[in-house]
C-alpha cells in the first residue's frame, strides 16, 4: 500500500531509478537536472549502490558502458551539451547492445543557449542520437508520476531488448513538485539472462566481449540488419501514445510532454468557444505513433497542430505519418518560453477560422 | 613427443592461440605476452575482464583470454571505472597507446589515477601514431619526423612530449607508477615484473596502478627490427626515463 | 640438451629472437611460410649449443617459440 509523496521531478526521477534496481548511476552536474546526481549521491552510498560524479559527460556516458557490459542496471542524466556529449558513446552502446537508461532534462540551444524548459532535443534524440544507423527508444512523459512509471518501463524495455533507453523530459518537469506514488512494479515482461554480458569468463568456454567494431562488410551489414530487426520489433510492441477526444474533431492538437499539459487546458478554452479540438499525446517520440494518425486521419476537418517548445522538430514526424492526407500545421516557441493556453488557442482560431 | 621434457618456456594460456595483425618485430605482441603470462601465473584469467583502445591494439579483445571490451577511443579508463565500480571482486585492466592516453583520453587518464581506481594501464608509447599511418603524437620527440610533422617536431608551434608517468605520480591517488622498456631481454624481464606488480596490487584493492612500456614501431619510424631498438634506447630513453615514479607500498612497508 | 621448437606458420621473420639468443645460433631457415615470411629457426647442428636461456620465447611478439629442457 504506497502513499502518495510530493517531490521535485529530478528527485522523483532519482528515486525512480532506485526502485527499478538501478545499482549505478554515474553523471555531471548541468542546469536543470543536477538534483538527480545530489539525490543518488546521497542515497546510493545508504544502500551498498553505486554512485560516481564522472569528470565529464562524456566519461560519464563511457563509465555507463562499462557498467552495462557487466550486466549491471545503470543510469545516467545530463541535459542537452551534455547529451551531445555523450553521443559517441551512446552510439557504441547501441551498437554493442548494451542495456541502459539515460535521463535528458531539454534546456534551449543550440550551444550553450538556456537554462529554461525546451523541446528543441526532438531530432537528436529520435532521429538516432549519434552517428551510425540505430534508433533509441525515447520516452516523453508529462507529469512527475508518468516519468517515474516510464522510468521503470525504461529499464525493463533497455534489458528485454539490449538497448539504451532514453527519457526525455524538460526543465518544467525536473524543477516542479507534484504528488506522486511508486507503484510495485507488476512487469509480466519475461527479461533474458545476460548470457552475453563481459563480467569475467568464471568457467565459462569463451570469453566473452563487448564490442561494435565489425571490420568485414559483411559482418557489419549482417550486424545491422540484426539491429534492424530489433528496432522494428520495438515499433511493434513498444510504441505508446494517448489519444484525447479525438472522435470528431475540427483539430487535433499534437503534442508531449509539458506541452502535452497545456494542450489539455487549450482543448477545455476552445470548447468553451465551441471548437472540438483533440490531442495526439505520442508517449515514446521514437518509435513515433504513426498508427494515431492513421486512427484519427477521418476524424479531423482541419487536420493537426503540432505545438512545440521548439522551432519545429517534431512536426517533421506528423508531417511523415500524415502522409499529406490532411494538413499539417505548427506552433512553436523557443529559448525557454513556454507557450501560453491562450497562444495556442489564438493559433487555433486562425486555422480554424470563423466557419465552425 | 616432447611429452618427458619439462618446458622452460611455452606460450601463455592468457592470451587466446591466435595469429595477430600486428607488424613484424612490433611490441605490442610482447607486452600482450606479458600480460597473459601474468595472468595466468596469478591465476586471474578467470577474473579478470581488460579494456582495449582505439589505436594499433583495437583488436586485442581477440587476442586476450579474458573477458574483453573494446572502448572508444581515449575512454578505457572510463569503460574500466563503470566495469570495476559495479564489479569490484573482478581485477580489471586497460591497455592503451599514447593518442588514446595522453591525447583525447588524458582527461579520463588523469582523472583515473587522481580516483585512485583499484586497476592497472597498460601504457604503450611508441612516440608516434601507428594505425592511422604514423602521425605525431603527444609523446613524439622534438625533431622527430612524423606524417604531421615532416620537418621534425617544432617545439614552438607543435609543443613538447608529454612525460606522462611523471605527471600522473603527482596525483595523491596513484599507487604504484613505473617506466620500463621492451627494448632488450632484461627490459622485458624488468617489464613483465611491473606488470605483475601491477596486478598483485589490484589483486590486494590497491590502485591506481600504471606500467607505460617504452615500445617500438618499425613500420612508421621507417626501421627494421634492430634499427629500431637502438633508436628507442638511444632516443627515447634519455627524454623517459626508466624506472619507479611512485610506490605506495614501499611507505606502506615501513 | 635444451631445444627449441619454432611454430613457422605463426613467424613473421621479424628478428628479434635472432637478436636476444645470446649464443647467436638463430637464423632465418631457407623457405618461406604460407604468409610469405621467412620463419627463424636453428639448423640442427647448432642446437647443442642453446644453453637453454630463453631469450628468445621472451622477446617473440608472436608466440611462436617453445623451449624445452
Amino acid at each position: 500500500m504506497s502513499e502518495k509523496v510530493l517531490m521535485k521531478g529530478n528527485e522523483a526521477i532519482g528515486e525512480a531509478a532506485l526502485r527499478a534496481d538501478c545499482k549505478c548511476f554515474f553523471g555531471y552536474p548541468i542546469t536543470p537536472q543536477t538534483e538527480i546526481s545530489a539525490y543518488m549521491a546521497k542515497k546510493m552510498p545508504t544502500m551498498g549502490r553505486v554512485f560516481l560524479q564522472a569528470e565529464s559527460e562524456i566519461a560519464a556516458i563511457h563509465m555507463i558502458y562499462g557498467a552495462a557490459g557487466t550486466g549491471v542496471r545503470c543510469m545516467t542524466s545530463s541535459s542537452s551539451p551534455g547529451i551531445s556529449l555523450k553521443a559517441e558513446g551512446i552510439s557504441y552502446i547501441a551498437g554493442a547492445e548494451l542495456p541502459c537508461v539515460i535521463i535528458n532534462i531539454v534546456r534551449g540551444g543550440p550551444g550553450l543557449g538556456g537554462i529554461q524548459p525546451a523541446q528543441s532535443d526532438y531530432f537528436q534524440a529520435t532521429k538516432g542520437g549519434a552517428h551510425g544507423d540505430f534508433h533509441m527508444p525515447v520516452f516523453a512523459p508529462s507529469s512527475i508520476q508518468e516519468m517515474v512509471d516510464l522510468i521503470q518501463e525504461a529499464f525493463d524495455v533497455a534489458d528485454q531488448y539490449r538497448t539504451p533507453v532514453m527519457i526525455m523530459g524538460d526543465g518544467m518537469l525536473g524543477q516542479m513538485m507534484e504528488p506522486v506514488e511508486f507503484k510495485e512494479s507488476v512487469s509480466t515482461r519475461q527479461l533474458p539472462e545476460k548470457t552475453w554480458a563481459a563480467n569475467g569468463r568464471n568457467g565459462r568456454v569463451n570469453h566473452n566481449v563487448i564490442n561494435s567494431l565489425f571490420l568485414k562488410s559483411e559482418a557489419l551489414e549482417e550486424h545491422n540488419i540484426h539491429l534492424q530487426k530489433k528496432f522494428d520489433a520495438i515499433t511493434e510492441n513498444e510504441t505508446k501514445y494517448e489519444l484525447m477526444n479525438t472522435d470528431n474533431a475540427d483539430l487535433i492538437l499534437v503534442a508531449y510532454g509539458t506541452t502535452a499539459r497545456i494542450c489539455k487546458n487549450v482543448i477545455k478554452l476552445a470548447k468553451a468557444q465551441g471548437i472540438n479540438l483533440g490531442l495526439i499525446r505520442p508517449i515514446t517520440l521514437w518509435p513515433y505513433p504513426a498508427a494515431a494518425f492513421d486512427a484519427t486521419i477521418g476524424n479531423t476537418k482541419f487536420g493537426y497542430l503540432a505545438v512545440e517548445m521548439s522551432m519545429g522538430q517534431m512536426v517533421e514526424d506528423v508531417r511523415l505519418s500524415v502522409e499529406g492526407r490532411k494538413p499539417v500545421h505548427f506552433y512553436g516557441r523557443s529559448g525557454g518560453m513556454i507557450p501560453a493556453p491562450e497562444d495556442i488557442l489564438n493559433k487555433v482560431m486562425e486555422i480554424v477560422g470563423g466557419n465552425k | 613427443m616432447e611429452n618427458n621434457r619439462e618446458i622452460l618456456f611455452k606460450p601463455t594460456s592468457g592470451l587466446l592461440d591466435v595469429p595477430t595483425h600486428y607488424c613484424p618485430g612490433c611490441t605490442h605482441g610482447v607486452i600482450h605476452r606479458l600480460i597473459g603470462e601474468v595472468m595466468e601465473e596469478l591465476d586471474i584469467v578467470d577474473k579478470t575482464i581488460g579494456v582495449a583502445p582505439v589505436g594499433c591494439s583495437v583488436l586485442a579483445y581477440d587476442y586476450f583470454a579474458c573477458d574483453m571490451f573494446e572502448a572508444a577511443h581515449g575512454r578505457a579508463p572510463a569503460v574500466a571505472t563503470g566495469i570495476k565500480r559495479a564489479n569490484p571482486d573482478k581485477i580489471v585492466f586497460t591497455y592503451q597507446g599514447d593518442g588514446d592516453l595522453a591525447a583525447i583520453g588524458t582527461a579520463e587518464a588523469v582523472h583515473v589515477a587522481a580516483r585512485g581506481e583499484k586497476i592497472v594501464t597498460i601504457f604503450v608509447n611508441n612516440c608516434i601514431y601507428g594505425m592511422t599511418g604514423g602521425q605525431m603524437a603527444p609523446t613524439t620527440l622534438p625533431g622527430q619526423k612524423t606524417e604531421t610533422s615532416p620537418y621534425g617536431r617544432d617545439v614552438a608551434t607543435q609543443g613538447y612530449p608529454i612525460r606522462f608517468s611523471e605527471m600522473v605520480a603527482q596525483l595523491d591517488g596513484s599507487y604504484y607508477i613505473e617506466r620500463v622498456s621492451v627494448d632488450k631481454v632484461a627490459g622485458v624481464a624488468k617489464t613483465k615484473k611491473a606488470i605483475k606488480k601491477a596486478f598483485q596490487n589490484a589483486i590486494d584493492g590497491k590502485g591506481y596502478n600504471l606500467v607505460e612500456v617504452l615500445s617500438i614501431c618499425p613500420t612508421n619510424w621507417g626501421l627494421n627490427t634492430e634499427e629500431s631498438l637502438g633508436w628507442l634506447r638511444e632516443n627515447m630513453i634519455p627524454y623517459y626515463p626508466l624506472g619507479v615514479k611512485k610506490d605506495l607500498s614501499k611507505e606502506e612497508a615501513k | 640438451m635444451p631445444k627449441v621448437v619454432f611454430r613457422e606458420e605463426r613467424c613473421k621473420s621479424c628478428g628479434q629472437c635472432v637478436i636476444a639468443c645470446p649464443v647467436k645460433i638463430i637464423g632465418f631457415t631457407d623457405h618461406l611460410n604460407e604468409k610469405g615470411y621467412r620463419p627463424a629457426g636453428i639448423p640442427a647442428e647448432l642446437m647443442e649449443k642453446c644453453i637453454g636461456c630463453t631469450s628468445c620465447g621472451r622477446m617473440c611478439p608472436d608466440l611462436v617459440i617453445t623451449v624445452y629442457k
